[in-house]
C-alpha cells in the first residue's frame, strides 16, 4: 500500500537507478545480451512499476467487472456465475458419424456442440462437384442438404442445446436449415440459440474461403442480421474472427486490430440497412485466438473488451450497455501445435487455455495434441476436454475475477496493445473501411510480412520450438483419425436419392424465386428457407446466387 | 555469364485456403535467388500440370492442408506424365501424415517436408537436386 502515496516521477527515477545499478551489472555477469520479446516479436521490458502506469485511473481503465469498459470482464460474475462453455469444435465423415460424436462429448460433459463442416460445404458446392474429389468428410462432416442436417441433429434436441457453426460464405444457408431442422422437431426460431460463424471478412483476410466478391456477401450478412433481430433473437448472427487472421500469420495486435475494425465494418453495414444499433449490436459475438504468449495474449482480450466498448458507446452512440459487450469465443492455437514429439502439444494448449479462461473468455474450445496430423481422435479430443475440466475445477484460477487486473505489467501492456491497436483501426477508417482495405490487399500484405518474419525467426533460432528446432529427438507415431473411404461413397449415393425423390418442381420455383429476390435486393432469409425445405441442395441454391453475384477471384501475390 | 535461375512453381491443390506455407515458402525461395511463381488457391491438378509446363517449371512444389493428398498427388503425377513433363520433379508439404509419405513417394512425389521444416532446408534440397539446363535425375 505505501507504493500508492508515492509519485509516478519518483518511482521512474528510482527504477532508472536501479536498473542502471543493479539489473544492467548484474545481468551482464550472468548472460549474454538478447533480446526478450514475445511471439509477436514485442520487446518487453525487464520490470513494470507503477511508472509504466502514469495516468491509470482505477475507474475510468479498469473499473468493476460488468462496469464500462469492461476491462475486467462483461459480467458482474464472469466465472463464478457461469463457468465458460466447453465448446469442442468438431465434424467428420458423414452426418451419422459426427451425430455420434456428439452424443459422446455431450455424454462427457461438454457444454455445446460446435460444427465443423467439410471443405466442399465450407465452398458452397456438393459432394459430387469435381473440386469436393478427395475433400468428403475430410475435414469436417459432410453437408449437401437439410437430410444431411436432419441426420446431424437427429436425437438432440435444439431447445435444450445451444449450436455453434462454423460456416461463412454459405452461412446464411446452413443457418436455414438448422432451423428448418429445429421447425422438424416442433421447437420454435424463437427459441434456438446458437451462432453461426458469417464472418466473410476474415476470409478474404486470412482463411480464404469466399465464394462471392466482398459487396454482396456483406449484403447477405446483413440479411441475417435483419432477419435474426426480428425472427431467431436468441442467435448470434455473427462471430467475428480474429482466430484465423492470428493463423494465418498475424501478431497479436494485428489480430486484435483487423477483427474489430471488421467488427465496425459489420456495424457500418447494417446501420446502413437502416438498422438500429441496439437491436442488432447485442447479438454480435466474437472469437479469438489464444496463442503461446501468455500475457501478451491475456493483455490482447482484456484490449478488445475495452477497445469495443469504446467504439460501440461513442463512435456508434450505443445505448444499451449489452451492446457495449464484447463476447467472445476462444480456440487455442493451431499453427503453435507441432508434429515434433506430439505429447508436448497438451502443455501448449494448458497453457493457452489457462490464457483464455484469465482474459475472461465466454467459451472455449481446447486444440488436441494430434491436429498437426489430422482430424483428432477420440482420445485425444477427450484429454483436450479434460484440460479445460482440470482447468475449470482443480486449478482454482477461476476462483476470483480477473485475477491478473492490477497487474503492473499486464495494465501496461493491454494499454499498448489498445493505442496500437487503434492505431491500425484510425489507419483502416483513412482507407475508406475494411472492404476498400481488402480491395487494396492491406491486411493481407501486413499479415504474410509477420508470418514471414515469424518463419525467419524460427529458422534463425531466434524464436525457440521445443522438439522443433531445439531439444529435438526421435519419437515413435502416434495413432491418428482415420476417415474412411466408405465415407464418399455414402454420402454420394444418400445425396443422389435426396435429389431424385424430392419434388422437382418446387426445387425449381424456390430457386427461381430466390434469384428474383436477389435481384430484387430483397432480404434473402424468407426464400433461402423455403429453398432448403424443399431438399434444394447447398450447391444448387450457391449457383442460383452465384448467377447473380458473381464469384471472387483474389489477386495472387506473396 | 549470369547463371540461369532456377524456377519453381509453388501449386495449392484441394479446396482449402490455408495458405501461410505456401506463401512463406515462395517468399524464402525467391529471397534465395530462385524465380518462384505461385498459382493461388484451389488449383485443380490440370490446371497446375498445364501451369508447370506453360511456365517452363524447373520443379513443382505442392502445399495441400486438406487431406485430399491421396486422392489429388497421384492425379498430378499421372498428368505429368501423360503430358511429357514427367520429368519435372515434384516436392510436396502440409498437413500430410507421416504414414502416407512411403506411398506418396512411390507414386512419384520426389520428397515431401513435414510440419517443422525449416524453409532453409527446403532451399538446401532444391539446391543440391535442382541443377539448371540438366533436370533432376530419375527416381532410383
Amino acid at each position: 500500500m505505501k507504493e500508492r502515496r508515492q509519485k509516478a516521477p519518483d518511482i521512474k527515477r528510482a527504477y532508472e537507478s536501479w536498473k542502471r545499478n543493479k539489473y544492467s551489472k548484474a545481468l551482464e555477469a550472468c548472460a549474454p545480451p538478447k533480446a526478450f520479446t514475445t511471439v509477436s516479436g514485442r520487446k518487453i521490458k525487464e520490470l513494470y512499476t507503477p511508472a509504466d502506469l502514469p495516468r491509470f485511473d482505477f475507474f475510468r481503465d479498469l473499473n468493476f467487472p460488468g462496469e464500462y469498459p469492461f476491462t475486467r470482464g462483461i459480467h458482474p460474475t464472469m466465472h463464478r456465475g457461469r463457468p465458460w462453455t466447453m465448446r469442442q469444435f468438431s465434424g467428420f465423415g458423414t452426418a451419422e458419424d459426427t451425430n455420434k460424436r456428439y452424443k459422446y462429448l455431450l455424454a462427457h460433459g461438454q457444454t455445446g456442440l460446435s460444427v465443423a463442416f467439410h471443405l466442399p460445404t465450407l465452398m458452397g458446392v456438393d459432394s459430387d462437384h469435381p473440386l469436393a474429389k478427395g475433400e468428403v468428410g475430410k475435414c469436417g462432416v459432410a453437408i449437401d442438404s437439410l437430410a444431411d442436417m436432419e441426420v446431424l441433429f437427429s436425437g438432440l434436441p435444439l431447445d435444450k442445446i445451444t449450436t455453434s457453426m462454423t460456416i461463412n460464405a454459405p452461412a446464411a444457408v446452413l443457418w436455414a436449415m438448422y432451423i428448418a431442422v429445429a421447425e422438424k422437431q416442433g421447437v420454435s426460431p424463437k427459441v434456438i440459440s446458437g451462432t453461426i460463424q458469417n464472418d466473410i471478412l476474415k476470409e478474404y483476410i486470412a482463411q480464404k474461403t469466399f465464394v462471392f466478391p466482398p459487396r454482396p456477401s456483406m449484403k447477405l450478412i446483413v440479411d441475417t442480421f435483419e432477419y435474426g433481430a426480428k425472427e431467431v433473437p436468441r442467435w448470434n448472427t455473427i462471430s467475428i474472427s480474429g482466430y484465423h487472421i492470428r493463423e494465418a500469420g498475424a501478431t497479436a495486435v494485428q489480430e486484435l486490430a483487423f477483427t474489430l475494425r471488421d467488427g465496425i465494418e459489420y456495424v457500418i453495414w447494417g446501420l446502413e440497412r437502416g438498422l438500429e444499433i441496439d437491436e442488432f449490436a447485442p447479438r454480435l459475438s466474437y472469437f479469438f485466438n489464444s496463442h503461446n504468449d501468455f500475457f501478451e495474449e491475456i493483455a490482447k482480450f482484456r484490449a478488445a473488451r475495452t477497445i469495443w466498448a469504446e467504439v460501440m458507446r461513442d463512435r456508434f452512440g450505443a445505448r444499451s450497455p449489452r451492446s457495449w459487450w464484447l463476447r467472445f469465443h476462444t480456440q487455442t492455437s493451431g499453427v503453435s501445435l507441432v508434429a515434433q514429439q506430439p505429447y508436448n502439444n497438451v502443455v501448449r494448449v494448458a497453457i493457452q487455455a489457462l490464457a483464455a479462461v484469465l482474459g475472461g473468455t465466454q467459451s472455449l474450445h481446447t486444440n488436441s495434441l494430434d491436429e498437426t496430423f489430422a482430424l483428432p481422435s477420440e482420445d485425444a479430443v477427450t484429454i483436450a476436454l479434460r484440460t479445460q475440466q482440470i482447468l475449470a475445477h482443480e486449478s482454482g484460477v477461476a476462483n476470483t475475477i480477473d485475477p491478473l487486473g492490477g497487474s503492473y505489467f499486464v495494465e501496461a501492456l493491454t494499454k499498448e496493445m489498445e493505442r496500437e491497436a487503434k492505431d491500425y483501426i484510425k489507419k483502416i477508417d483513412h482507407m475508406g473501411g475494411m472492404v476498400r482495405a481488402i480491395e487494396l490487399g492491406f491486411p493481407q500484405k501486413e499479415i504474410a510480412d509477420s508470418a514471414y518474419w515469424y518463419q525467419k525467426a524460427v529458422d534463425a533460432k531466434e524464436k525457440i520450438i521445443v522438439g522443433v528446432n531445439a531439444f529435438e529427438m526421435e519419437h515413435e507415431p502416434i495413432p491418428l483419425l482415420e476417415i474412411d473411404k466408405a465415407v464418399a461413397r455414402q454420402q454420394l449415393v444418400r445425396l443422389q436419392s435426396v435429389k431424385k425423390n424430392r419434388e422437382q418442381a418446387a426445387v425449381k420455383k424456390t430457386l427461381a424465386n430466390l434469384k428474383k429476390a436477389a435481384r430484387d435486393e430483397q432480404n434473402l432469409m424468407p426464400y433461402l428457407l423455403k429453398c432448403v425445405k424443399t431438399y434444394a441442395s447447398l450447391g444448387e441454391i450457391m449457383d442460383a446466387l452465384k448467377d447473380i453475384y458473381g464469384e471472387y477471384e483474389e489477386p495472387v501475390t506473396f | 555469364m549470369p547463371v540461369k535461375k532456377i524456377r519453381v512453381l509453388i501449386a495449392k491443390p484441394g479446396l482449402d485456403g490455408h495458405d501461410r506455407g505456401a506463401k512463406v515458402i515462395c517468399r524464402a525461395l525467391r529471397d534465395a535467388g530462385m524465380e518462384v511463381i505461385y498459382t493461388g488457391l484451389r488449383r485443380t491438378p490440370d490446371e497446375i500440370v498445364s501451369a508447370a509446363i506453360q511456365e517452363d517449371a524447373d520443379l513443382i512444389g505442392l502445399s495441400i492442408l486438406s487431406g485430399a493428398h491421396p486422392i489429388l498427388f497421384p492425379r498430378i503425377i499421372k498428368l505429368l506424365k501423360e503430358k511429357g513433363a514427367g520429368d519435372i520433379p515434384v516436392i510436396a508439404g502440409g498437413i500430410i501424415p507421416e504414414k502416407d509419405v512411403p506411398r506418396m513417394k512411390k507414386v512419384g512425389i520426389r520428397e515431401i517436408f513435414l510440419p517443422g521444416t525449416s524453409t532453409q532446408d527446403i532451399v538446401g534440397w532444391i539446391r543440391e537436386h535442382i541443377e539448371k539446363g540438366k533436370k533432376i535425375a530419375k527416381t532410383p
